[in-house]
């Protein structure tokens, strides 16, 4: 686990800078012929949140998947520049792919429980990364940080399906917070759930950035101004612009930021 | 969704223009008033600034409605903000020039004091500072709004010298004191136009240029920071 | 204004004709559909007529004989189940490792696609085919070794043995088993695999733990395909030289066998109309085996389901 900053409740701008986890360099990404993300330097500030927004076909997605290089997983696609994870460089140094993965974990768009009780899909992970503690212990205190506790206390032995959806995806950051992660990064994670959902998986991960790192994409703009300490705007493969979150929503300095967070495309 | 949100700020900003105008116009007119000593503009003006009234109460809920259920952001939000601060100083201006022309029954029936009282001329210029803060705001251009900001130095000059003036005729000459005082309270509600043209012209600067230029000797501007 | 009167002339007359058809085509589409289930009801019940007064405990207990009174179907039986059961073992592990490598391993590579090809092919091949191979490879193993010889205790070559008779048919039966088993695999979800790697596991631990349990229902019912089509083999068993008179049931994978098709048509070919009945008995037999062998798949498959939420 991350060492812990002083917890903040409301996106203000930082005394000092804070120690980037997460930093890309000068990074382009190409599947085959195209390319997705071009020459992108970006840092990504710990114990705050990130939002990375852009029109569909961006890239920001593609970003993202480079953190945990789950882009591996994509036939075709290519990586170029530097990807460092506290300074080290996950493509090049000895770091493990599946390490990587422990240290920084992934929620998806749609919530992809196992189809195995609440119980195993938390404890799964731990096991096979060969967790010793307390499983009852790291159960109940990932459910409780991922504000789902109280609804599943009786019924951990369920199947993990029978939860609605903000509840599955509750379990699914549940799930990643068990690996201990210094790194949390959600693509899109309530763009399949109902207002009230993600009402609450926001609040969830504004409690998030007391202990953890995280960065979020997003195509909805005000949820980047509701949670994000900082956002990044990306518009075909380059990033325009990244800044705090007020100003970038108050006084954004390039224009093509300006037109696309006041509705003039995209 | 957006283009209902373009077609709205558009709106905002024809309405805000239409309300310039009518505050140009109760200004025009409070100035012609004085000039030719006419106190039947009383009347008319006190229409025209019921009129200003009106169009601040439909534009404040048209602003309303816009924040509800666009949330404008970056320069459109600045946009609507500025078109709120201005709506308010212009009803005042029509306030104001209403309140010059009820002063002038006591001016009316005296002899002129024929000191270099430039109060013609005062209103002259304040005018033209109105006229152009509202043009800054129509062509989004920053530096006809400082040289708004600029002018007003000289309007409050100007004030000065005529508050002096006549407190000294006023010492002199206790029959002219009627006069001397409806003079007084012209000028400064002149300078006071002038003060909200300046105001327009600020909020000018900040939708074109985000930076909010009011209050120049507090240091530490809040909510100003170097972007990384 | 009114839907008929703007675009829609004379809705209502076509709404008729279009129900029509409608009914038409369930109409015909049920036909089509009852022409294969009639057909199989009527063999069904002429085999049932014909076998049902001959299948006596004697008759599953006997040996073949001369006369159809005393012909019975042990030999067959129990060496279908001995060569039947030897190459679930073969070629299910080999099948369902096969068909995780091409899916969950492999690139898009060149190699992999021709691989692919070649399986898909394979998979048309005629059975008899499959008993000349196995009469080569297996049965006389290119006539390399000698009559005797033998390597870690395994005799070699396996002759006319129920192991050579399992490899073949493991062979005939295998690529259908990995084309059904790449289906099933490719039904699970991307997003379960991505969960389990983006949660720091290996591929063989996502695979082992999360898809193939997920895709064991397909699976199974792809060994039940495989493992059903391997019992009714009847031409590349007789090819690689399955003996058709068998008085003994094998008593270990070196032993020479029958099988239940290769009896059944070996009665069926005798001119006296009681090996008739006799062969129907026999088929009987043989469908059961089969119905039982698709229940205990279900079962399993039930099994699995449920065991799955735990």
């Amino acid at each position: 686990m991350s060492t812990l900053t002083k917890a903040r409740s409301i996106p203000t701008k930082v005394p000092s800078p804070p120690r980037a986890v997460l930093e890309v360099r000068g990074l382009d990404v190409h599947y085959g012929e195209t390319t997705a993300v071009r020459d992108v330097t970006l840092e990504v500030p710990e114990n705050q949140v990130l939002a990375i927004i852009g029109p569909s076909g961006c890239g920001k997605s593609t970003l993202l998947r480079c953190f945990n290089r789950m882009n591996d997983f994509v036939p075709g696609c290519r990586v170029e520049g530097e990807v460092l994870l506290d300074g080290v460089d996950i493509h090049r140094s000895s770091l493990d792919a599946v390490e990587l993965r422990q240290r920084v974990g992934m929620v998806f768009q749609r919530p992809n429980p196992f189809p195995k009780s609440i119980r195993a899909n938390i404890t799964w992970a731990p096991r096979m990364a060969g967790f010793r503690g307390d499983l009852h212990e790291l159960v109940e205190r990932t459910l409780r940080e991922a504000a789902l506790w109280d609804e599943v206390r009786d019924k951990l032995n369920e199947s993990a399906l029978s939860l609605s959806g903000g509840q599955q995806q509750r379990l699914c950051i549940a799930r990643s917070l068990a690996m201990s992660p210094e790194v949390l990064l959600m693509d899109e994670p309530c763009s399949a759930l109902d207002p009230i959902a993600t009402g609450r998986i926001e609040e969830l991960i504004r409690e998030l950035r007391e202990h953890y790192t995280v960065a979020i994409v997003t195509h909805n703009l005000q949820q980047a101004g509701r949670i994000a300490d900082r956002t990044a705007f990306m518009y075909q493969g380059v990033l325009v612009e990244v800044g705090e979150t007020a100003d970038l929503f108050t006084h954004p300095r390039e224009k093509k930021t300006e037109d696309y967070i006041t509705g003039r495309f995209g | 969704m957006s283009e209902h949100l373009h077609r709205d700020l558009q709106q905002v900003r024809r309405d805000v223009l239409a309300m310039g105008g009518l505050a140009e116009e109760a200004l025009d007119l409070a100035r012609s008033a004085y000039t030719n000593r006419d106190e039947s503009a009383a009347r008319s003006l006190k229409q025209l600034d019921r009129k200003i009234d009106r169009m601040q109460l439909d534009i404040d809920d048209h602003i309303l409605k816009l924040l509800a259920l666009h949330q404008p952001v970056a320069g459109d939000l600045r946009f609507v903000m500025a078109a709120m601060k201005i709506v308010n100083d212009l009803e005042r201006i029509g306030d104001l020039a209403a309140a010059i022309s009820f002063r002038l029954v006591h001016i009316v029936n005296s002899p002129p004091l024929g000191e270099k009282v430039r109060i013609d001329e005062m209103m002259l210029r304040v005018a033209a500072m109105l006229r152009n803060a509202l043009n800054s705001f129509v062509e989004g251009d920053a530096a006809l709004a400082r040289e708004v900001i600029r002018t007003d130095d000289e309007i409050d000059d100007m004030n000065r010298e005529h508050l002096t003036t006549l407190i000294e005729r006023m010492k002199r000459d206790p029959d002219a004191v009627d006069t001397a005082v409806a003079q007084i309270s012209i000028s400064r509600g002149v300078e006071r136009i002038a003060d909200l043209a300046t105001n327009i012209a600020e909020d000018v600067v900040f939708v074109v240029e985000a930076q909010d230029i009011r209050h120049p000797s507090l240091s530490a501007k809040a909510g100003e920071e170097s972007n990384p | 204004m009114r839907r008929d009167e703007y675009h829609f002339e004379g809705f209502a007359s076509r709404l008729v004709r279009r129900r029509a058809k409608d009914r038409l085509f369930k109409w015909a589409a049920l036909l089509a559909t009852s022409v294969g289930f009639v057909a199989l009801a009527v063999l069904l019940v002429g085999v049932l007529r014909a076998g049902l007064p001959w299948l006596t405990a004697d008759f599953l207990d006997n040996f073949p004989s001369r006369t159809p009174a005393k012909a019975g179907f042990k030999a067959a039986f129990w060496g279908s189940l001995w060569v039947v059961g030897l190459t679930t073992l073969i070629c299910v592990p080999i099948g369902v490792a096969g068909a995780v490598y091409l899916e969950e391993y492999s690139g898009k590579k060149g190699f992999h696609k021709l691989l692919e090809l070649l399986i898909a092919n394979l998979a048309g091949v005629p059975s008899i085919l499959y008993g000349m191979l196995g009469l080569i490879v297996f049965v006389r193993m290119f006539n390399i070794p000698a009559e005797d010889a033998s390597f870690l205790g395994v005799q070699l070559p396996f002759g006319r043995s129920v192991l050579a008779g399992a490899c073949t048919l493991s062979l005939l039966v295998l690529p259908v088993l990995i084309m059904v088993t790449r289906e099933a695999l490719r039904a699970v979800p991307e997003s379960l695999r991505l969960a389990a790697f983006g949660l720091g596991a290996t591929r063989w631990q996502c695979v082992r733990h999360h898809v193939l349990p997920a895709a064991s229902p397909g699976i199974l019912t792809g060994v039940v395909l495989a493992l059903s089509r391997a019992l009714g083999e009847t031409a590349p068993l007789v090819v690689m030289g399955a003996l058709t008179y068998v008085a003994f049931t094998p008593e270990s994978v070196f032993d020479p066998f029958t099988a239940m098709p290769i009896q059944i048509f070996n009665w069926a070919s005798r001119p006296q109309a009681d090996f008739q009945s006799v062969a129907a008995a026999g088929i009987i037999v043989l469908l059961a085996v089969l119905l039982g062998m698709n229940a205990l798949v279900i079962l399993l498959r039930n099994r699995a389901e449920k065991s799955r939420i735990r």
